[in-house]
């Protein structure tokens, strides 16, 4: 084969992802920037201004003469976009501790467990990941609702009086986070875990340590990629989520994802929905440079452990 | 294995399953009610199957799902034959960074900005923007399933097809890709899978005669617990939990692990 043809041969394997990424992800960033600057209308688009491409440089230039600021002064002078965004970092950054908290023994167990096991329970944790993330949220509302399984249960216990309003709280929202990410943070730190090389903690125990000991002082520093990669995995798309505060908390649950969805198909103001996903987008950006620096550590540290 | 591992793992299984055999369970209730149990019954299967607006929509989304993850199992398959392959090229860092971010990137600003573009551009809402967006987020999920096995790849095989004269064409589809093809296939399910499974950036990017399954469950789950919707999910379960078992299966044990 000639020198020519294996070039282009490589030059479309790593073009064509490239080419499909940059048009479909990258640019629409571009054209949600500038419509985060323009004016909603009623027109179609709903929009101002739209390039007139035969307008020459005086189209252009009054393409951008009519851009502005409006949008962010909105956000900036009205409370509501605010607390979204505190609420929707409160909300994730609770829910992350949860995770953490509820994720480490369950990854750990997994990784301790026969290995005849280990890949039955990996499968367990996989199997809710690929089922309908829309129908798992909703499953909840049976059991959270007033009159739903959970109040009967601890009714029944005689442990309430009445029933707890969970549905439509803040609590529920915590609950839908925790429940739908635990696989998304159990999996990385498994992964971690189960590589850990067993003389690291034979040694500790021969040296006298005890099970909890052993684990805090060398099971979880060296799995402490996995927990940051796990950590922010979910971190990430929870700050931005639109499903589980809109059907498990209620009508004043405020998310950044719920406020641009109610912006874009409630008040139909693409614009300002616009610089709300600018908003989301710069709060999340600074986690996402974190996220592939963990990942390329934890990368590291798994090609580390398997020499 | 301690008590206290026994104990952590059978709480989070009880987590991540109890919701969903509830769920199961009550697709066969006869009470319209959670609360009461009415006596088994398949009369809302009965109602799911002659729902004519959900059984056209279940359709649209098998077929966004079909054909969008045929398209984002040869990019994903490329994106990691190029990262796996290709060396320290020039701008890797950014090459895995693009791939790699639609996957954790909030659904709100890919399905707004995607439709914001679509408009842009002038293409009809319908199930060609759904394709498109969804290979778009699906691509950087199948080169993760794919580029895990390319790294466990015996590269001596390879090498000996090379050194028996074989062009890097020949060695490629003689000997790569017949060792990849079930991580490509895995690749394939999952994003089947997603597609199937989104409601968000489907709800920006769609017009109107193409109603995905999760936006007609989502329309009637918004009113509350609704038995119909539970057999329709059941049987969705069902299908999910095959296509897993095949999926583990096409990988091997050890490639589950995602």
């Amino acid at each position: 084969m000639s020198e020519f043809s294996q070039r282009l041969g490589r030059g479309l394997v790593r073009g064509l992802p490239l080419l499909w990424l940059a048009l479909f992800f990258l640019v629409p960033f571009a054209v949600t920037l500038k419509i985060s600057f323009s004016s909603p209308a009623t027109a179609q688009p709903p929009y101002l201004p739209v390039l007139e491409w035969d307008g020459g440089l005086e189209g252009w230039r009054e393409f951008f003469e009519a851009l502005d600021f409006q949008n962010y002064q909105m956000i900036a002078a009205d409370a509501l976009y605010r607390d979204a965004a505190l609420s929707s970092l409160g909300y994730a950054a609770l829910a992350t501790a949860i995770l953490v908290l509820i994720g480490t023994p369950t990854a750990y167990a997994m990784a301790r467990a026969s290995a005849r096991w280990q890949p039955i329970l990996v499968a367990l944790v996989i199997v809710p990941f690929w089922t309908s993330f829309l129908i798992r949220v909703y499953a909840w509302i049976a059991i959270l609702k007033p009159e739903g399984l959970l109040n009967a249960a601890l009714l029944k216990l005689g442990l309430i009086a009445a029933p707890l309003p969970i549905l439509d709280s803040p609590f529920g929202v915590l609950i839908g986070l925790a429940y739908a990410y635990l696989p998304f943070m159990v999996l990385p730190l498994y992964a971690v875990m189960s590589r850990l090389d067993p003389a690291l903690t034979e040694a500790a125990a021969d040296l006298g340590a005890g099970r909890a000991r052993t684990f805090f002082t060398v099971t979880l520093p060296l799995a402490l990629p996995g927990i940051a990669a796990g950590a922010l995995l979910c971190f990430i798309p929870m700050v931005g989520e639109f499903i589980i505060p809109d059907l498990l908390g209620g009508s004043d649950t405020l998310m950044l994802g719920r406020v641009l969805w109610s912006e874009f198909f409630s008040n139909r103001d693409w614009p300002l929905a616009s610089a709300v996903a600018v908003m989301l987008l710069i709060l999340v950006v600074g986690p996402v440079v974190l996220f592939r620096e963990a990942e390329l550590r934890r990368e590291e540290a798994a090609e580390g452990g398997r020499r | 294995m301690s008590l206290f591992a026994r104990t952590a793992l059978a709480l989070a299984l009880a987590f991540l399953y109890a919701p969903i055999l509830v769920l199961v369970a009550y697709s066969f209730n006869d009470s319209k009610l959670v609360t009461v149990w009415g006596g088994f019954s398949t009369r809302w299967y009965g109602v799911l199957f002659r729902d004519g607006p959900l059984i056209a929509s279940a359709l649209v989304s098998l077929k966004v799902a079909v054909l969008s993850a045929a398209i984002a199992g040869v990019l994903g398959t490329c994106a990691a034959l190029a990262l796996d392959r290709h060396g320290r090229f020039f701008g890797r860092g950014a090459y895995t960074g693009l791939l790699y971010a639609p996957m954790v990137m909030p659904e709100v600003i890919t399905g707004l900005s995607l439709l914001l573009l679509f408009v842009g551009i002038g293409l009809d809402r319908g199930i060609a923007t759904l394709v498109i967006a969804h290979a778009t987020f699906a691509t950087g999920f199948v080169a993760v399933v794919v580029g895990a096995r390319l790294k466990g790849l015996d590269r001596s095989l390879e090498e000996a097809a090379a050194d028996l004269g074989a062009g890097p064409a020949r060695v490629f589809l003689s000997i790569t890709l017949p060792l990849i093809a079930p991580s490509v296939a895995a690749g394939f399910l999952l994003a089947f899978t997603l597609s199937l499974d989104d409601l968000v950036i489907a709800s920006f990017v769609s017009g109107p005669g193409a109603t995905t399954l999760p936006m007609r469950i989502y329309s009637q789950v918004r009113l509350g617990v609704n038995p119909e919707i539970n057999a329709a999910s059941t049987l969705m379960i069902a299908a999910v939990g095959l296509v897993v078992l095949g999926a583990s299966w096409l990988t091997g044990r050890k490639g589950t692990a995602v």
